[in-house]
Formats: C-alpha cells, structure tokens, sequence
C-alpha cells in the first residue's frame, strides 16, 4: 500500500504542477510550527539561528494543525523540533491533571518526562510565557493605580469585566483565578474574545482576559495585570527536540541556545503584531528581531515589504497556482473516495446477508467517522508520515462509511420479490448481484459516493495542517499571516468545488436511473 | 412429469416454533397439462410451487421432475429448464422489455442475434409487437402488458415446465378476462406443463385441464373442473365451487 501511495503521489504531484522539491537527504533538519502567528515565529526564529550558525540545511513545515500533529510529528522523526509551551507539555501532551504554578518545576517536569517517555529533548526556553492574563488599557489602569490582580480587590465594585466564555467557565480561568484572589467582581459579561478589544478601547468594558503575549495587547495600549499570586500556569515557549537528531547533530543545541530568554513577553507581543497586525512575513519580522538582537548579520537583501492584495487580487495574480492546487485537492479527494468505494462496496454487499459481521462493520466505521479529523491525523503520522499518504488515508478512512451505509441500504432495499424472480429463473448468486441488485442499488450507492467527495473535498482542507497540500495551503498560510483574504482564497475555491461534486455527482445518479 | 412425493414443508418462525406449510403431499403433474393448484391463502399452494425449482427444500420426501429427483439436479440448469412467473410479472424496472425478455439468452450466451430474433418471436407470441415495446422500460407498461411480458421472459429458453404464481392476480377483471382468452390460444401454440396457482375458482376452472383443491397444507381432491364439480370429495370442496355460481363461466 505505502509504495503504491507513494507512486501515485508522486504522479499527482506532476499532475497537479506542484511537484515537490527533491531535497538533499543529508544533514537537513525540518522545523515545524503549528499555526498560529507565535508558532510560525518562533520556528522562523529557530530555522535562521540554525541556518546561521550551523552547516544544516533547514526545512521548514510550518502550519501543522495543532499540539497532537506536531507531537506525533516530532515523536516519530518526522520533523526534528518545533517549539512548545510547557503548560501544554504538561497537561495536553503529558495527561497531567493537577494544576502547576511554579514554571521551573513545570519546565523540569516536562523536560525529564519528555526524555523518558518519547525521547525528546527541550531546551533552554525563549522567555516568553504565553499564558491567561488580565489586562486593563494603560489610561485605566493609570488612573485606579492598579499594577497587580491584588490590585482589582480594591475596585471590584465598580469595575466592569468582559471574559472570552472559555475564560469565564475554566477552572484555570475565572472561577479559580476568583477563589484564589478572593476575588469578587461585581459585573462580569462574556463576549466573543475578538470583540473584546475594540468593547475596551471604547470604554465599554475595564478589564479583559487575553493571552499574555497576543500582539493585540500592544496594538490596543493594554497593560498587562501582575499574577502576583501565581494563579495562571506557567506557559513557557521552548524548543522540542527529536532526541536522535539532538545526538547525530549536538550543534543545534548551541544554535538555539543563542535564543535562550532573548524574547520576554514584551518582545512576544511586538513580533505577533508585526505579523497580526501590519501584515509581515513572519520570516521577515524573525529576520530583523535576530539582526537587531546581534545573532544574525544584517542582510543585504530587502525585505520583502509588501502591501495587501485583496481577494480578487490575489485570485488574478495567484490563481495559476490556485488552479493548481485545486487540481491536486481534487487528485487526494478522487484518490481516497476510489480506494474506500474498493473496500466499502464490496463490504457492503457482502454485509447484506450476514447480520453480525455487519454490526461490525457499520459499528467500527462509525466509530472512525467520531474521531476529529485532526486527532486522526495525529494518529496516522506515526504510520504514514506528513503529507499525501496520511491524507489520503484519513480521507479514505472517513469516506468509507457514507459509501458502506448506502451501499447495504441500496441492496438490502432491493424489491426481495425481484430478487425471488431472478433465483427462480436460474441466475445464479454473482449474476442476481451484478443483473439485478447492483443495479438496482446503484442510485443509492451513488448518493453515498456523493456524501462522501463532499465530506472528503472539506476535509481534506486540512491536509495542509500536516504538509499535504491542496486547497488547505492558502487557507492554512493566511491563518498563519493573520490574513483573511488568503484563506479565502483556498476556503472558496474549495466550497465551489464540494458544490461541483454535489451538483454533477446528484446528475449523474440520476442519470443512473433512466428507467425512473 | 412433475411429482411430489410424501412432501413435508416445515418453515421455523422468529422464536424457532415450527410452522407446517405442506404435508404429507402427494401429486403427479402430466406431460402438456394446465395443472392448478387452487386454495385460499396461507393454504400451502405457492410453496409447493417453489418447491419445484427448489426455491424451498423439502423437510421430507422428494420433488421429481421430468423422473429426475431435484435435490439431485444442478439447480441453475434445473431452474433454466423451468419457466417461472409471478405476480405482476416480476420484472426487472432497469430492464427494457426487450431485455427482461432476452435475459436468459444472454446468460446462455446466445449471439446478440440470435438473442434478439428470439425477443421478437416471443413479444408476438404475446401479442406485444417488439418494434413498439421493445425498448419500453416496465415503468411504462400497463398491468396486462407487464404480466405478457414477464409471460413471455419464462418461454425465452422454451423450457419444458412453467411454474406459475398468481399470475393474472393483480390485474382488473377485464384484463383478466382478455389474457385468460391469450393464454389459451398460447396453449394452442406452445405446449408446456404448466402449474399455476390461483386463489381465483374461476381462473383455475378456465385455464386448468384438472385442478387440484389444497386445504392446510394437503391436496383434498384432485380432478378436472367436471369431476370436482360433479363429485366433490368433502364439504370444503363443495363450498369452494358452490360460489362459482354466476361466476366467469
């Protein structure tokens, strides 16, 4: 199966004019991030210290859907090192349920569990700390001479609270940060997090909860409050390395040490809004940070500065590109809707007349339908790698259902008069099947087919997330650009293209059915 | 020569309770008869039908057919030999009529050809010219037409033995009246043995050369419409033809 996936990987790639770059086998080291702004500079920030001061060739895989991917990306070798919050070491990757505080002890906990159980090294963190704050404009917080969360005790009376909904409801958001202050606001609203910021600027709310190192919070004058009973856990941003890689090349170690406490939260803030805010390349906004910082020599090259396109201006002066990425979404949907039509159709006729093993087999592809799509991804990376082949397999995975489904229904929904007519004239089991149940049930088989290329076509948007490709490129850069127009420029065509399937595959089923 | 001999049929319901459909029977169809099996419903008849191409097997004694045991015979082969009709026609909705009606030939292997020169002949026979209905899809045709048709399928491969199951059951009276009159001139040009099973007296006293009268599961009396009419066997009989009265005939 894995050679033969490869194979025609490889074909669609030409087909799809994307055929990728072959890459030196020797002394690369692949960087991934997850996508989102932090991520993507933090992994720029790694891959130019590494390209600077080390003899690696780096190979970036940014925009790899979320903790899972990148973990099991890391893990199995995939990618050598991206950069991680112990917060989410502890509690998401490592199952910790109790609640930590102390960010050395989380930092040590992490760095010696991570050793132990999956061979990854952290190293030195970058500084930041990502984790919940409370945050009051500076003109506000000036004016009631607040500095610390102790601070709001005094004023909680009169001051006005917007939480995020998640924030008001976790148990490491309000109501734990409430119990362990003594906290008692007297007005607490929740708003959708992006309304917030505007809902303080306009003084229609005083305090907020935000991520500590969002650039918003400097695009919006706000000052962060002090923890100053460390309620909120410790998220600090490290580098996650894949321990064989650590050993064959030690030198990275010295490389990223170079970042170690370089980038406070301060600095976080005003990297994110260079990208978030006036729209830079996260390449560009890491370039100049290591310049100024005195561990990257100046470049002679310009950095790329350039100005917003608007969605039709990028559909003109991209759509080449798009055209061809549309092609190879098309290619992994059709590839992985074929493969599970080969299993599921002839499951599904051979479930019609055996009650137990049917129950098994609606049962198990029921189950994988539940599963997240990303989380099977996570999943699939240990067997298949990033990109086409997990894909295609999670695509076939989900597609197999719909196509089953329909297919036992379409046949067991066969007139069993009809099916008596044809045993009684002498057909024998396989010509009643391809004579008169098959093509009897093919209209139905057919919807299932059409469900699944439309389940699929959306789904494999997020093949992008673990290096696939497709129309999910665009959607995933422009999330990673904080730019709404690129992703629209994948979400579009992708839409136009599940209402396509719809449309023709719904023609051809009835053309299936001339007789009706 | 079809016959059944010392015939049990026992079906097992959901709860595994066991459910007799035909006992203890005994019945000899003859080479070129219209024999009729007659009874009200639930009475046994169309499982002794599909006990003849073997669509059900017999808990105890044996079906013969042309002297040759069934359970012994190649069933496909034996089912191809036995023209098999059914309520309505049972014909296939994805099929034109031409090739419900060719679809035997086809899975013989029969040259297009030949398959279709067959078609032709057998739509006439019917008297369903196959230039107008050839290409007609079942969708398409009138209750009388489709029961002509799927007529017409179970004479493809001329086979010696016709099973018949309620054959004219759904349609109107009318119609009815029409096809029984069709059905005797067809008798006139192909010679088969025929077994048809029929709640209806009427039909069974037209179209059958003897009738044979089932109760539960067991032929009460065997004879031809005269004999039973004159001497019937018990009361059940009795009953059954004292509503012929200001019947079809």
């Amino acid at each position: 199966m894995r050679p033969l996936l490869r194979w025609l990987t490889a074909v669609g790639g030409l087909l799809a004019w994307t055929a990728p770059v072959a890459l030196a086998q020797a002394d690369r080291v692949v960087v991934g991030a997850k996508n989102f702004t932090e991520s993507s500079v933090l992994a720029e920030l790694m891959a130019q210290v590494l390209e600077a001061h080390t003899d690696l060739a780096v190979e970036r895989r940014l925009s790899l859907g979320g903790t899972m991917i990148c973990q099991e990306a890391v893990r199995t070798g995939e990618i050598d090192l991206y950069a991680e919050y112990t917060g989410t070491g502890w509690a998401a990757v490592l199952g910790n349920q109790e609640r930590v505080t102390d960010p050395l002890r989380t930092f040590l906990h992490v760095q010696s569990s991570y050793r132990d159980r999956f061979d990854l090294v952290w190293l030195a963190p970058f500084g930041l700390d990502n984790t919940y704050a409370l945050a009051m404009t500076e003109a506000r917080a000036a004016e009631l001479g607040v500095r610390r969360i102790s601070d709001l005790l005094v004023h909680q009376a009169k001051l006005r609270a917007g939480f995020s909904i998640e924030f008001g409801n976790r148990a490491d958001g309000y109501p734990g940060l409430a119990a362990a202050y003594g906290l008692e606001l007297a007005n607490v609203s929740t708003l959708e997090h992006g309304l917030a910021y505007d809902a303080i600027k306009n003084g229609q709310i005083d305090l907020i909860d935000a991520y500590s190192t969002d650039g918003k919070l400097a695009r919006y004058g706000l000052r962060v409050l002090v923890d100053d009973r460390r309620f909120f856990p410790p998220y600090h941003a490290a580098p996650v390395v894949h321990g064989a890689t650590l050993r064959k090349h030690p030198e990275i170690r010295g490389a990223l040490e170079r970042l170690a406490f370089r980038i406070d939260d301060a600095e976080a803030q005003r990297l994110n809004y260079e990208v978030e805010a006036n729209g830079r390349n996260p390449k560009d906004v890491a370039r100049e940070f290591l310049v100024r910082a005195g561990l990257l020599a100046a470049a002679d090259e310009e950095p790329t500065v350039v100005g917003r396109a608007g969605f039709f201006g990028l559909v003109a002066e991209r759509w080449r590109h798009l055209l061809g990425l549309a092609a190879w979404h098309v290619f992994l949907t059709a590839l992985a809707v074929l493969m599970a039509a080969a299993v599921a159709i002839p499951l599904g006729i051979a479930i019609t007349n055996r009650p137990r093993l049917r129950q098994l087999a609606l049962g198990a592809a029921g189950v994988l339908q539940t599963i997240p799509s990303l989380a099977l991804l996570a999943f699939l990376i240990p067997v298949l790698g990033l990109g086409a082949g997990t894909a295609v397999a999670a695509l076939f995975l989900y597609a197999v259902l719909p196509i089953l489904r329909n297919t036992y229904t379409g046949i067991a929904g066969v007139d069993p008069d009809l099916v008596d007519a044809a045993r009684g004239m002498g057909l024998r089991p396989g010509q009643v099947l391809l004579r008169v149940q098959l093509p009897l049930a093919m209209r139905t088989i057919m919807a299932g087919l059409r469900t699944a290329t439309v389940i699929s076509i959306g789904v494999a948007t997020l093949a992008a997330f673990i290096g696939a490709g497709g129309l999910g490129e665009p959607i995933t850069e422009g999330l990673y650009l904080a730019y709404p127009e690129l992703v629209l420029t994948g979400a579009v065509p992708a839409a136009i293209l599940a209402v396509l399937a719809d449309v023709g595959l719904g023609r051809l089923e009835r053309r299936l059915e001339p007789w009706a | 020569m079809i016959e059944f001999e010392g015939v049990d049929k026992v079906f097992l319901d959901g709860s595994g309770r066991e459910i007799p459909a035909v006992r203890q029977l005994d019945l000899r169809v003859t080479d070129g008869e219209v024999h009729c099996l007659l009874g009200t419903s639930g009475c046994g008849k169309t499982t002794c039908l599909r006990l003849v191409n073997r669509l059900e097997v017999p808990t105890a004694g044996r079906v013969l057919v042309g002297g040759e045991d069934v359970a012994q015979c190649d069933v496909y082969r034996l089912r191809r030999r036995i023209g098999y009709v059914i309520q309505s026609g049972g014909l296939f909705p994805h099929l034109s009529v031409a090739r419900n009606v060719g679809l035997l030939c086809d899975l013989e292997g029969w040259s297009p050809e030949r398959r279709q020169a067959r078609v032709a002949e057998l739509l006439e026979l019917v008297n369903l010219p196959a230039g107008e209905f050839g290409a007609r899809y079942p969708g398409e045709l009138s209750g009388g037409q489709a029961q002509r048709v799927g007529v017409a399928r179970a004479l493809a491969l001329d086979p010696e033995y016709v099973l018949m199951d309620e054959p004219f059951g759904a349609l109107d009276p009318v119609t009815r009246g029409q096809i029984h009159g069709e059905f005797e001139e067809l008798r006139r040009a192909v010679r088969k043995t025929v077994l048809l099973v029929t709640h209806d007296l009427a039909e069974a006293v037209r179209l059958g050369d003897r009738i044979s009268i089932m109760d539960r599961g067991q032929v009460i009396q065997t004879g031809t419409p005269a004999e039973l009419v004159a001497s019937p066997a018990n009361e059940f009989v009795a009953e059954f033809f004292a509503t012929l009265s200001g019947g079809a005939k």
